[in-house]
C-alpha cells in the first residue's frame, strides 16, 4: 500500500517532467497528461483510503537520505525520506488529489487560449506533487521540504501572469511572508532534531511524551507554530493570501482548499503531540485562530471584489480550524478542513466561472447572473449555504463540531467569537450572492454559462458540499458504524455528539445573517452608501484591511531598506575609507620616501657621513662616561 | 590507480596554456578550442577520480609524491580526501563552464585563456597539495593572474577594483605565509624534524599559546580570502569589474581557497587555538551572513547584488567551520561546493544579459522573461538555490551548517538563519524587477540563450538539482574527510545546547 502511496506522489511529478520536457509545445496533450496522472493519483488515493480504514496500524517505510555521524556530545545529521500511511494522511491524499483533479479538469476550460497553457499544467502538477510529498511525510524534515516546494509552486502560480506587475508583487509577497514563517518553522525543527536526534513523527511522539511541559519544548512548539501561522495565513502573517488571488482563479481554488493553506492545519494535526504537551502554545494557537476568524470575517463584510471576499472568508475559516486545534480537538479541525476543501473549491471555481463570463471581479458590476448562468448560480448558492453552516450541508456539521469543542473546553470567549463569525459569514456570503447573482443587471455584461468541463466540477463539488458533512452525523454512524474520527485516527468510531443548543443557536444566527443580507441587498431596507458614509472611519478601516498591509509596506521601505542603505554606506564610507586610506597612506609614504632617492651622489655621501658620525657618537658615549651607562 | 591522475588533472591546464603560446595572434578559433579541450580533459579526469574515490576507506587517496627541496622538507606531494575531492571536481566544472561562457570573446582571447588556465592549475594545486608551501605557492598562482585579467578584460572601474583585489589578497597571503613559516619553525623545534608535510604537521601537538597565535594569523590571512567581515570589500568591486568567466572563477573557486585552507590547516593543526578564536569567527560570520545580505538588498547593479550575496553565503561557510563539529564543517564544505556552482551560474547569467544589453542596472530592465524565457528560468533556478530552497544542494549545505552550529552558538546561529529571509527578499526583488512585468519593447532585440551558451546553464543548474535531490553520496564523501578533523574537537567539549 505504501507503494501505492509512492505512486500517488510520483505521478504528478512525472506529469511535471513530461510536460516540461516533452509535450510543452502540444498544449492539449500537456493538459491531458496532467489530468490523467493526477486523476490516476486520485483513484489510487481513494483505494488507499478505503484500505487504510480497514487497517489497525499505520504503514510506514523510509530510506536513508543523508547521514553525517554524531561525534562526542554533538549531533550529526541523519535524515530519512519516507512514507507514512495512516487515516490522517490517506484522508489528505484523497482531498488533495480529488480537488486537484477537478481543478485540472476545470482549468481545461478556464485557461483555454492562454499562451502559457502547458506551463500552467506543469505548475499545477508540481504543486500537487509538492503537497503530496508533505502529506505522506513520516518526518518533519520531509514535511519541510514539501512545505517549501508548496510555497515555491504557489509563488510560481500566483505570479503566473508575470506580465502583470500586480501578479509579480503578489507572488513575491506570498513567498516572503511565508519565508518569515519558515524561519520559525525551520529553527523549530532544527532544535527538535538537536534535542531528540530524529525527525521521525513516531519516534518523536515517544520521546516528547517523556518530557512534558519542559521549557525548551515550549520554545520548539512556539517556533514550529510560526510555520502554520504563515502557511495557513493566520494573523499577523495573513497578508499574502488575499493578494494571492492575482493568480488564475482555479489556482486560488486549489490553494484555498486543498494545497498550501491546508498544509499548515495538517502540520498542526500531524505534530499535535508536540503542541498538546505545551498548554501555553496550544492556548496561543486557539486565540490566534479565533482572532483571525473574526478579524478576517469583519474585513470580508465590506469588500467588493468577489475573489477578495472569498479569500477573507478562507482566512476566517482557517481561523476556525486553528482555533479548533487550539482547544484540543484535532478531529473538529480536520473535519472542517475536509468540508471546507470541498465547498471553498466550489465557491472559487464558481467565482471563476462568473469572472470568466463577465470579465470583472467587482460584484457591483455584475447582477442578475442567475438567469444566464443557472448551474453556476445554484451550485454557488449550495456552496454558500454549506459555508454558512445551514443544516444539513457540510459546513453545518463541521462548524458545529468546532463551536461545541470551544464551548466544552471552557473557552467561552472563543465560543462567542465563533458565533459572531457564523453570523458574519452568512451575511457576507449572501451579500455576495444577492449582489452578484440576483437583482438587476448593473453593467453591460454578456454572461453565458460555461462549458461542461467547467460546470461538471461545480456539480460534483456541490454534491460533496451537501453530503460530506454527514460523515460525522449520527445517521452515518448508525448506518456504516463510522464517524469522521475514524478517518483520521485508528480507533473505534464514537457516536457523533450533536449539541442541540449549539447547533440550534448557530443555525439561527446563520439564518439571521442571510436574512439581514436579504433585507439590505434585496429589499434595500437600508441605504448602504449612507451607512458607509456615516461610519466612514470604520468602513475605511475594514475596507483597507485594518491598514496592516500598508503598515508592513511602510516598515519594509522605511526599516528594512533603510538598514540596507545604511549598511551599504558603512561599507563604502567606513570600511572602504579605512582600507583605501591605509593604501593611500602607503602610497604617500612611498612618494615622500622617494624624494630622498635623488640619484645625487654628493647627497648620498653626505647622508652616509652624517650616519657614520651619529653611530660613532652613540657607540662611544659609554667610553666617554655619558648617559648610556 | 595506476596513472598519476591528480598530477594529470593539474597539468592539463598548464599544457593547454603552453600550447596557447604557440597560437598565432590572428587565429581566433584555436584559443577557445584549446581551452575547451584542456577544460574537458580536466573535467573528465576529475569525474574519473571523483567516482573512483573510495568513501568507505576515506583518507588521502591517489597520493603521489616527488622530492623537491628535501632539505627544507618541501616535497611535491599530491593527494585528495573527502574534503578536497569535491572541490577538485568543482574547479573543473567551473573552468569548463567558464570556457563556454567566454566562447565569443574576441579581444585577446589567447591571453585570456592562457591566464585562465594558469589559474585553474593553481586552484587544482591548492586542493591537491599535501605540502604546506606547495599549497601556498599554488594559492599565489591562482590569485595573481586575476590582477591582469581584471585590468585588461574588466569593466567599470576596473583599475581600482584590480588594485583593491590584489592588495587585499596579497596582504592576506603574506599573513598566511608568516603563519606557515611560524608553523615550520615551531614544529621543527618541537619534533626535531623540519617538514612542511601537512599530514605530519597536523599530527604534532602544538602548545596552547602557539595555537592561539598561529590560528589568529591564519584566521586573518585566510579570512581575507573567504572573505570575512570586515575584509570583504574586495569582493563586490573585484567580482563586478571582472569579466564573466573570471567572476565565475572568483566566486566559484577562488573564494573557496580560504575556507579550504582554514579547514585543512587552521582548525586541523590548531584545534585549541581555533576553539579560542571560534566565537570571534562565528560573530564575524554572522555579520557576513546578515549584514552583507542587507547590503545586497540596497544594490542597484545586478552584479553587485550577486557579489554581495556571495559574501553573505560565504558567511555560512565560516560559521560552519567555526562551530567545529562534523555536521557544521561538512555543511561548510558542502556549501563551498554548492555556492561555487550557484555563484558561477549566477555570474554566467548576469554576464549573458550584460553582453547583450550592455547594462547591469536593475531598474533598466523589466519583463525580460518575454524575450529570454530560458535565461529567466535558469535565473529563477539560481534564485531558488540562493535562498536555500529544498531540492537545491545549497539547502542541504546550509541546513547542516545550521544543525551543527546551533549546538555551539545558539543565539548567533538563529541570527544567521534569519539571513534566509533577507536573501529571499533581495533575490526575489531582482527576479521581479529584471524578468517580470510587461514586455518592454526596448529589449526586443535581446536573444535568448542558445547553443553553446546553454552548456554552462544546463550543466550548473543540473548539478544543483541532482545533488539537491540525491545529496547522500557527496555528503558521505565530504564527511569522511571532515570526521577525522572534527574528532580532534571531541575532547575539547565545545557547545552542547540541551
Amino acid at each position: 500500500m505504501a507503494e501505492n502511496a509512492l505512486l500517488i506522489t510520483l505521478l504528478p511529478l512525472l506529469s511535471f517532467i513530461v510536460i516540461g520536457f516533452i509535450t510543452k509545445k502540444a498544449k492539449m496533450v500537456s493538459a491531458m497528461v496532467a489530468l490523467a496522472s493526477i486523476g490516476a493519483s486520485a483513484i489510487l488515493s481513494i483505494i488507499v483510503f478505503i484500505k487504510t480504514l480497514g487497517d489497525k496500524t499505520p504503514k510506514e517505510f523510509s530510506i536513508e537520505w543523508l547521514n553525517i555521524p554524531s561525534l562526542g556530545s554533538l549531533k550529526g545529521l541523519h535524515i530519512e525520506m519516507g512514507i507514512l500511511i495512516d487515516p490522517l494522511s490517506s484522508l489528505m491524499l484523497v482531498i488533495v488529489t480529488f480537488v486537484a483533479t477537478l481543478v485540472v479538469l476545470y482549468s481545461l476550460g478556464y485557461m483555454k487560449g492562454d499562451e502559457s497553457f502547458s506551463r500552467y499544467f506543469a505548475y499545477l502538477s508540481l504543486f500537487t506533487f509538492s503537497m503530496l510529498i508533505l502529506v505522506v511525510a513520516n518526518n518533519y524534515f520531509q514535511m519541510f521540504v514539501g512545505w517549501e516546494l508548496v510555497g515555491l509552486c504557489s509563488y510560481l502560480l500566483i505570479g503566473f501572469w508575470f506580465h502583470k506587475p500586480s501578479a509579480g508583487d503578489a507572488s513575491k509577497k506570498a513567498f516572503i511572508t511565508n519565508r518569515w514563517a519558515d524561519f520559525g518553522f525551520m529553527t523549530g525543527i532544527i532544535l527538535l532534531f538537536v534535542k531528540f536526534g530524529t525527525f521521525n513523527f513516531g519516534e518523536l511522539a515517544k520521546l516528547i511524551s517523556g518530557s512534558h511541559g519542559a521549557a525548551f519544548l515550549t520554545l520548539i512548539a512556539a517556533l514550529i507554530l510560526v510555520g502554520p501561522v504563515g502557511k495557513s495565513a493566520q494573523f499577523p502573517l495573513h497578508v499574502w493570501l488575499p493578494d494571492a488571488m492575482e493568480g488564475p482563479t482555479p489556482v486560488s481554488a486549489l490553494m484555498h482548499a486543498a494545497t498550501m493553506v491546508a498544509a499548515g492545519v495538517y502540520l498542526i494535526a500531524r505534530g499535535f503531540i508536540l503542541f498538546e504537551s505545551v498548554p501555553a502554545v496550544l492556548a496561543a494557537m486557539a486565540y490566534i485562530g479565533g482572532f483571525t476568524a473574526i478579524f478576517a470575517a469583519s474585513i470580508a463584510l465590506v469588500q467588493d471584489d468577489i475573489k477578495k471576499i472569498l479569500a477573507f472568508s478562507t482566512l476566517s475559516q482557517l481561523g476556525y480550524m486553528v482555533m479548533a486545534m487550539g482547544v484540543g480537538n484535532i478531529t473538529a479541525g480536520m473535519f472542517h478542513l475536509t468540508t471546507h476543501a470541498f465547498f471553498k473549491a466550489l465557491l472559487f471555481l464558481g467565482a471563476g466561472s462568473v469572472i470568466h463570463a463577465v470579465h470583472s471581479q467587482n460584484i457591483f458590476e455584475m447582477g442578475d447572473i442567475k438567469s444566464k448562468m443557472p448551474i453556476t448560480t445554484w451550485t454557488f448558492v449550495i456552496g454558500a449555504l454549506a459555508l454558512a453552516g445551514i443544516f444539513p450541508l457540510a459546513g453545518f456539521w463541521s462548524k458545529d463540531e468546532i463551536l461545541s469543542a470551544a464551548l466544552s473546553s471552557g473557552h467561552v470567549g472563543l465560543y462567542v467569537i465563533g458565533i459572531l463569525v457564523a453570523f458574519m459569514t452568512a451575511f457576507y456570503m449572501f451579500r455576495l450572492i444577492f449582489v452578484t447573482f440576483f437583482g438587476k443587471k448593473r453593467s453591460n455584461h454578456h454572461a453565458h454559462e460555461s462549458g461542461w468541463v467547467m460546470t461538471l466540477p461545480l456539480i460534483i463539488l456541490a454534491i460533496l458540499a451537501i453530503f460530506v458533512g454527514l460523515t460525522n452525523s449520527p445517521w452515518f454512524y448508525n448506518t456504516f458504524g463510522q464517524s469522521f474520527g475514524t478517518f483520521i485516527f485508528f480507533e473505534e468510531a464514537e457516536v457523533p455528539h450533536v449539541n442541540m443548543a449549539v447547533a440550534g443557536l448557530s443555525t439561527i444566527v446563520a439564518l439571521g445573517g442571510i436574512f439581514t443580507a436579504w433585507l439590505i441587498y434585496i429589499k434595500k431596507a437600508v441605504n448602504t452608501e449612507a451607512l458607509a458614509k456615516k461610519y466612514n472611519g470604520v468602513y475605511n478601516l475594514l475596507y483597507n484591511k485594518f491598514y496592516i498591509d500598508n503598515f508592513y509596506l511602510w516598515a519594509f521601505d522605511n526599516v528594512m531598506m533603510a538598514v540596507g542603505k545604511i549598511f551599504d554606506l558603512i561599507d563604502h564610507k567606513v570600511i572602504d575609507g579605512v582600507f583605501d586610506g591605509f593604501a593611500r597612506l602607503l602610497g604617500i609614504t612611498g612618494k615622500k620616501a622617494r624624494v630622498t632617492n635623488t640619484g645625487n651622489l654628493q647627497g648620498y655621501a653626505l647622508v652616509m657621513f652624517a650616519a657614520v658620525v651619529i653611530i660613532v657618537i652613540v657607540m662611544s658615549t659609554p667610553l666617554l662616561g655619558g648617559v648610556l651607562k | 590507480m595506476g596513472f598519476h591522475i591528480l598530477f594529470l588533472i593539474m597539468l592539463v591546464p598548464i599544457i593547454g596554456a603552453l600550447l596557447l603560446l604557440f597560437v598565432p595572434a590572428n587565429n581566433s578559433k584555436a584559443p577557445r578550442l584549446i581551452a575547451a579541450t584542456a577544460a574537458s580533459v580536466a573535467l573528465v579526469l576529475s569525474l574519473v577520480a571523483f567516482f573512483n574515490y573510495n568513501t568507505q576507506t576515506g583518507g588521502m587517496q591517489f597520493v603521489e609524491g616527488y622530492s623537491w627541496v628535501p632539505s627544507y622538507g618541501i616535497n611535491f606531494t599530491l593527494g585528495v580526501d573527502g574534503l578536497s575531492m569535491p572541490l577538485v571536481l568543482l574547479t573543473s566544472i567551473i573552468i569548463f563552464s567558464g570556457v563556454f561562457v567566454t566562447w565569443k570573446l574576441e579581444n585577446r582571447a589567447k591571453e585570456f585563456f592562457f591566464y585562465m588556465l594558469v589559474i585553474a592549475s593553481g586552484v587544482f594545486g591548492v586542493f591537491m597539495s599535501g605540502n604546506l608551501l606547495l599549497l601556498f605557492l599554488f594559492m599565489e598562482m591562482a590569485v595573481i593572474p586575476k590582477f591582469i585579467l581584471i585590468n585588461i578584460w574588466g569593466s567599470k572601474n576596473k583599475e581600482y577594483a584590480a588594485m583593491k583585489y590584489t592588495l587585499y589578497l596579497l596582504a592576506g597571503s603574506s599573513l598566511a605565509l608568516v603563519g606557515i613559516m611560524a608553523i615550520y619553525a615551531y614544529a621543527g623545534s618541537v619534533s626535531g624534524v623540519y617538514t612542511l608535510d601537512i599530514a605530519k604537521l597536523a599530527a604534532i601537538k602544538y602548545d596552547a599559546s602557539f595555537q592561539k597565535f598561529g590560528f589568529f594569523i591564519l584566521m586573518l590571512g585566510l579570512g581575507v580570502m573567504v572573505p570575512m567581515f570586515p575584509f570583504h570589500r574586495w569582493t563586490p568591486d573585484g567580482h563586478s569589474a571582472a569579466p564573466t568567466a573570471i567572476s565565475m572563477m572568483l566566486a566559484g573557486v577562488i573564494m573557496k581557497l580560504g575556507g579550504y585552507a582554514l579547514i585543512r590547516v587552521g582548525i586541523n593543526f590548531f584545534p585549541e587555538g581555533a576553539v579560542f578564536w571560534g566565537p570571534v569567527i562565528a560573530l564575524l560570520a554572522t555579520i557576513n551572513a546578515v549584514y552583507v545580505a542587507f547590503v545586497a538588498m540596497a544594490q542597484k547593479d545586478l552584479k553587485f547584488v550577486v557579489a554581495n550575496s556571495s559574501v553573505s553565503h560565504m558567511g555560512y561557510v565560516l560559521f560552519g567551520i567555526a562551530s567545529f563539529n562534523a555536521a557544521s564543517i561538512s555543511g561548510a564544505a558542502a556549501q563551498m561546493f554548492a555556492h561555487g556552482i550557484m555563484a558561477a551560474l549566477f555570474f554566467a547569467l548576469v554576464g549573458l544579459i550584460y553582453e547583450k544589453s550592455h547594462t547591469r542596472i536593475i531598474s533598466d530592465f523589466g519583463g525580460l522573461a518575454h524575450q529570454m524565457p530560458r535565461v529567466a528560468a535558469a535565473f529563477m533556478l539560481t534564485t531558488l538555490a540562493s535562498l536555500g530552497l529544498p531540492g537545491m544542494f545549497n539547502f542541504i549545505a546550509e541546513f547542516s551548517v545550521f544543525i551543527g552550529s546551533i549546538q555551539v552558538y545558539p543565539v548567533l546561529a538563529v541570527i544567521s538563519i534569519f539571513a534566509i529571509v533577507i536573501t529571499a527578499i533581495y533575490v526575489l526583488r531582482v527576479m521581479q524587477q529584471v524578468f517580470f512585468g510587461p514586455r518592454n519593447a526596448k529589449w526586443d532585440h535581446l536573444e535568448d540563450a542558445k547553443g553553446v551558451e546553454m552548456i554552462p546553464i544546463v550543466l550548473l543548474g543540473g548539478i544543483l538539482i541532482v545533488l539537491g535531490i540525491l545529496p547522500g553520496s557527496i555528503i558521505n564523501m565530504i564527511s569522511s574527510g571532515i570526521v577525522p578533523i572534527a574528532q580532534k574537537f571531541i575532547s575539547l567539549s565545545i557547545g552542547g545546547l540541551f
